[in-house]
């Protein structure tokens, strides 16, 4: 292997002199003190190698020696991965000893000595390509498939399978012979490099079937759907973290991959803590039996800040693979972007907008694209759904990140200061954001065969009324309360009721915090008949009052045990008062 | 300085503003050096070729200085002696007293492992209601007063550090002036409260590139008594738009290409070390907290610029200062101000009721806002729109203000007291389940 000699150090950009050949992002350790940095080739200047190095570089010195490893970054993919948190390089966090985190301490992913309860899939004698499915194992009760090798190329025969019994993730399970008639030996672990987008796929359509969050803001009004990508852009305190943590909870996925980037260390311990407890609603198990945590928070070092986006999205791709509707969560994408620039900034590199590097956009892009729902090449499906955040500075959605994003998310959740100043949670603007499934004939085809052809008429209505209601209000103000009609004060509070009922939605009370997709149907169709109702009222005093009640007994409705006594009793007096 | 057999170079390549440069071997990254005396750090190695940033500025260095590498990164000596004790950004004394003498440990240490940390789940009462009842804070939190130069907040924030009861509580100071200075020190005194205290000061006299080493020294003290002695600790720093000043006349004078605001591309990163030091230690570990509560002065109230915008995005939430002139007091101000964690405590370390009741208090006093609009464009008000601003007068004066001084469960009783008072029950929108039991 090629070994290089530290010949310059600026914070964690290094420089070496190597004797052999070296290649773009490959890893190297460098020696310091006793301690193993990991790195990365960033650039090569002819005698000079630039590596990012993935730790502080505190006391490194001229002459240090590094080892290069002839391989990209790349994670070890195998059963054992659910309910873990790693870091951005996927080192097991909870296998770290102390309470600090040590330099240059590299933690194993997998675990070698746990059994699995193996069944093959195929049989001797049976033609295989790369990615196929030759057994199964369970983990946290998801059939999790283990597969012929993602770089296999050709076909190639089993030659030998294990009986069903129970093995180690290291164990041999199957031999192919390959098409170059080499015998390949399959075990349950995949290697695959991070920065490669896997393609080990059919055919990837355009997605079409609803995922249900909860959310009503989301599930009604911009419903975002399997493989289907999405971003939430918000200035602080607009409740972006609540939001993707309400929907990693809530959301109908087999495996949930949260990637903590470059954010906050409590809000991961907030996952830490709430997710052993916290009921999978779909399937009555706790959330972290099928949550993957890949914690990089904004005090861990930048450079694996970058790394840890794209371990999370091939784990999600490796989850795919074997037919399963993955959710990735990003928290936020923002970070990483500033991850790039401040790498960029040290490489000297001639800067785009911001600073950013020139490349921001077409990165952004590729990573979104990565997402997907596909069809395998066995015929199953499987999805990759992406949620990203992002923290434009300044609350300034005109910068390049929400800029780059826009371009390639198909769902917006534009967070806002406003609606968050009046503590109209979740703050997400009701006029600007949009879901682009909604005008996807296969969406509506979908929502025609689980709900009825009516629920999308009916959404573009409400949402009319909204943008209405938000143009009535301007007047209002300009002309005062007696200026405009009565008419006005109706059109207005029925944009209220919308808001109040559907809109908001109360992430921390036990009840509202999750909208079935039949309970959303019927808060649909009651705030459309409120809204269609033909009202008469003298002065707009009356109109303000009428409505008041009417959001109140609503919002009891909405805080009541669906289909409980209390529930009907709401809707009944709800009904009593459109008389 | 120099011991004998420590290699003294002599011989400068380049002197710039900060920053000096020479010719030297076995040089280690970050590695602390004196320059003619004038303690300087490692921030470039390119071959032999290595530049140093001198902190003090680099007025005076001749080209054939005396520079001397120390071996060891910055670093503070830490032991119980800190109590009590003020100290220069270096960590040496400044009040006269005697050195410390206790375990030399670098200063800007590695980050605690999240799993290793535990869900913040302690209220830290404050006696002030715009932060108890309406913000809450948590031990384990980090929270930023978002002030304008001339509001009071280091006034606040010494109230607050009172109050608190924290075993210890580590004031940092940044391009501090001289009269706030005297200001803490008196304060702390007459509150008899000198023994829990430990300052490290850079006023405004001092060189603007020392304050770098501020948080991180004081850190370190905070991390000495949260985790070896398992202690409560209270950071205050103050002022973190100093500190970033600070960073980017450094990276301006390497040459780095500045983003938004003139302000180095990490600034991100380097105030999230700095906060994410806040940490809440399970029992396991001794069950000591860090609690950082930091000033980022802003200038006319522009929470868009750099330092601000990238703050908010790194702490659990911010408190805001407002005059308001219907009381003529100080408040916090309740719509832009937010404790993140609040939800960790409220309802569950007190009352029940608590976030429906501030919630709802806080949306009329919203619509007491609009009323006042209303009212300054020359509208009628309705008889809403006026028992919302007599609400918000009353609310103003007997919760938002900061010479308040309550327990929450009493918070809750004055607020309730002014629902019914201004107001219809339908008109506050809480759950049943509370209007029954205090809406009598």
């Amino acid at each position: 292997m090629t070994k290089g000699t530290v010949s310059g150090v600026i914070s964690n950009m290094v420089t070496l002199k190597v004797d052999g050949p070296v290649m773009q992002g490959e890893i190297c350790y460098i020696e310091t003190g006793g301690d193993r940095l990991m790195s990365e080739v960033i650039k090569v200047i002819g005698e000079d190698t630039y590596v990012q190095v993935f730790e502080s570089t505190r006391g490194l010195k001229v002459g240090a020696t590094a080892e290069f490893t002839g391989h990209m970054l790349e994670v070890q993919l195998a059963p054992g991965m659910l309910s873990k948190n790693f870091d951005g390089l996927q080192n097991d966090l909870d296998k770290m000893e102390g309470v600090f985190l040590k330099r240059g301490q590299y933690t194993d992913p997998l675990d070698r000595e746990r059994l699995w309860d193996f069944e093959p899939l195929v049989k001797v004698g049976d033609e295989v390509v790369a990615s196929d499915w030759l057994g199964k194992v369970e983990e946290n009760h998801q059939p999790l498939k283990i597969m012929a090798p993602f770089q296999m190329e050709g076909t190639a025969k089993v030659k030998k399978i294990v009986q069903k019994g129970q093995y180690k993730v290291d164990d041999v399970i199957a031999v192919l012979e390959g098409a170059d008639g080499k015998d390949i030996e399959v075990t349950m672990v995949q290697h695959w490099p991070v920065k490669f987008a896997m393609t080990n796929y059919k055919s990837k359509p355009r997605p079409f079937k609803l995922l249900e969050t909860g959310v009503r803001t989301i599930d009604t009004f911009n419903p975002i759907v399997e493989g289907g990508t999405g971003f939430i852009p918000g200035p602080f305190g607009t409740g972006k973290t609540v939001l993707q943590h309400a929907i990693s909870k809530q959301a109908e996925a087999d495996i949930v991959i949260i990637a903590a980037c470059g954010e906050r260390a409590n809000e991961v311990v907030e996952i830490f803590t709430e997710f052993p407890e916290l009921v999978d609603p779909h399937t009555g198990r706790k959330l972290m039996e099928r949550t993957i945590i890949i914690a990089n928070t904004s005090n861990m070092p930048v450079a694996a800040r970058e790394a840890s986006v794209y371990t999370a999205m091939t784990m999600a791709e490796y989850y795919r693979s074997m037919g399963l509707r993955v959710l990735l969560m990003a928290d936020s994408t923002s970070r990483w972007a500033q991850a790039l620039r401040e790498m960029s900034n040290r490489m000297e590199e001639l800067p785009g907008p911001d600073a950013f590097p020139m490349d921001l956009s077409a990165l952004i892009s590729n990573f979104y694209g990565r997402a997907g729902y596909v069809y395998l090449n066995n015929g199953e499906v499987g999805s990759i759904t992406f949620i990203g955040t992002v923290s434009p500075a300044g609350g300034n959605l005109k910068e390049p990140v929400t800029e780059s994003t826009k371009k390639v998310a198909r769902c917006f959740y534009g967070l806002e200061q406003e609606r968050a100043d009046k503590k109209r949670y979740p703050a997400v603007n009701p006029i600007d954001s949009y879901s682009k499934y909604l005008e996807y004939p296969e969406f509506a085809e979908y929502i025609k065969g689980v709900i009825n052809d009516e629920w999308i008429p009916k959404v573009l209505a409400l949402k009319t009324r909204m943008q209405r209601g938000k143009e009535i209000a301007e007047q209002i103000n300009i002309l005062g309360d007696d200026g405009v009609p009565v008419d006005y004060h109706i059109t207005f509070w029925k944009s209220e009721v919308i808001d109040f009922v559907v809109l908001q939605q109360d992430a921390f009370d036990e009840v509202d915090a999750v909208t079935s997709l039949e309970r959303q149907e019927e808060i649909l169709n009651l705030v459309t008949e409120i809204c269609n109702h033909e009202f008469e009222f003298d002065n707009f005093l009356d109109v303000v009052d009428y409505f008041k009640k009417m959001i109140n007994l609503c919002k009891q409705m909405n805080y009541s045990i669906y289909k409980s006594e209390q529930y009907y009793d709401y809707v009944k007096q709800i009904k009593a008062m459109l008389k | 300085m120099a011991t004998a057999f420590q290699k003294i170079y002599t011989k400068m390549s380049q002197i710039t503003k900060a920053t000096c440069s020479l010719k030297a071997t076995g040089v280690g990254y970050d590695e602390l050096a004196t320059v003619d005396g004038k303690l300087a750090q490692v921030v470039k190695i390119v071959g032999d070729n290595v530049t140093l940033q001198v902190f003090e500025g680099t007025g005076g260095i001749p080209t054939n200085a005396e520079v001397v590498f120390l071996g060891k990164a910055p670093s503070l000596k830490v032991s119980d002696q800190l109590a009590g004790r003020f100290f220069n950004a270096y960590g040496h004394p400044i009040d006269g007293g005697p050195e410390i003498e206790g375990k030399e440990v670098e200063i800007g240490g590695p980050s605690v492992n999240p799993v290793r940390r535990k869900q913040p789940s302690e209220l830290i009462a404050t006696g002030i209601a715009g932060i108890d009842l309406n913000n809450t804070l948590v031990s384990g939190q980090k929270i930023p007063f978002f002030a304008d130069p001339d509001q009071p907040f280091n006034e606040v924030m010494a109230l607050v550090a009172m109050r608190a009861k924290a075993d210890k509580i580590i004031l940092g100071g940044m391009g501090m002036t001289n009269d706030d200075y005297y200001f803490f020190r008196n304060t702390f005194s007459n509150a008899g409260a000198m023994d829990r205290i430990v300052s490290f000061m850079n006023t405004t006299e001092d060189p603007a590139v020392e304050r770098l080493l501020v948080p991180d020294m004081a850190l370190t003290a905070a991390e000495y008594f949260a985790v070896e002695k398992h202690e409560k600790v209270l950071v205050l720093l103050t002022d973190l738009t100093s500190y970033a000043d600070s960073l980017s006349i450094v990276s301006n004078r390497m040459d780095q290409i500045p983003s938004k605001d003139s302000m180095p591309g990490s600034l991100y990163s380097d105030l999230a070390k700095i906060y994410e030091k806040a940490v809440q230690f399970p029992e396991e570990a001794g069950g000591g907290s860090i609690t950082i509560i930091a000033v980022t002065t802003l200038s006319g109230g522009d929470i868009t610029h750099a330092v601000p915008d990238n703050t908010g995005y790194i702490t659990e939430g911010q408190l805001f200062l407002r005059r308001d002139s219907d009381i003529g007091k100080v408040i916090v101000d309740p719509f832009r101000s937010l404790s993140r964690l609040k939800q960790l405590v409220a309802g569950k370390k007190t009352r029940k009721d608590h976030s429906q009741v501030m919630n709802a208090a806080i949306r009329l006093y919203s619509d007491a806002a609009n009323a006042k609009t209303k009212l300054e464009n020359g509208f009628d008000l309705t008889d809403y729109d006026n028992r919302c601003l007599d609400f918000a007068k009353e609310y103003a004066d007997k919760l938002l203000a900061i010479d308040v001084n309550l327990d929450t469960t009493e918070m809750l009783d004055v607020t309730w007291g002014l629902f019914r008072k201004y107001f219809k029950l339908e008109e506050v929108n809480i759950k049943k389940e509370f209007t029954d039991i205090y809406w009598n």
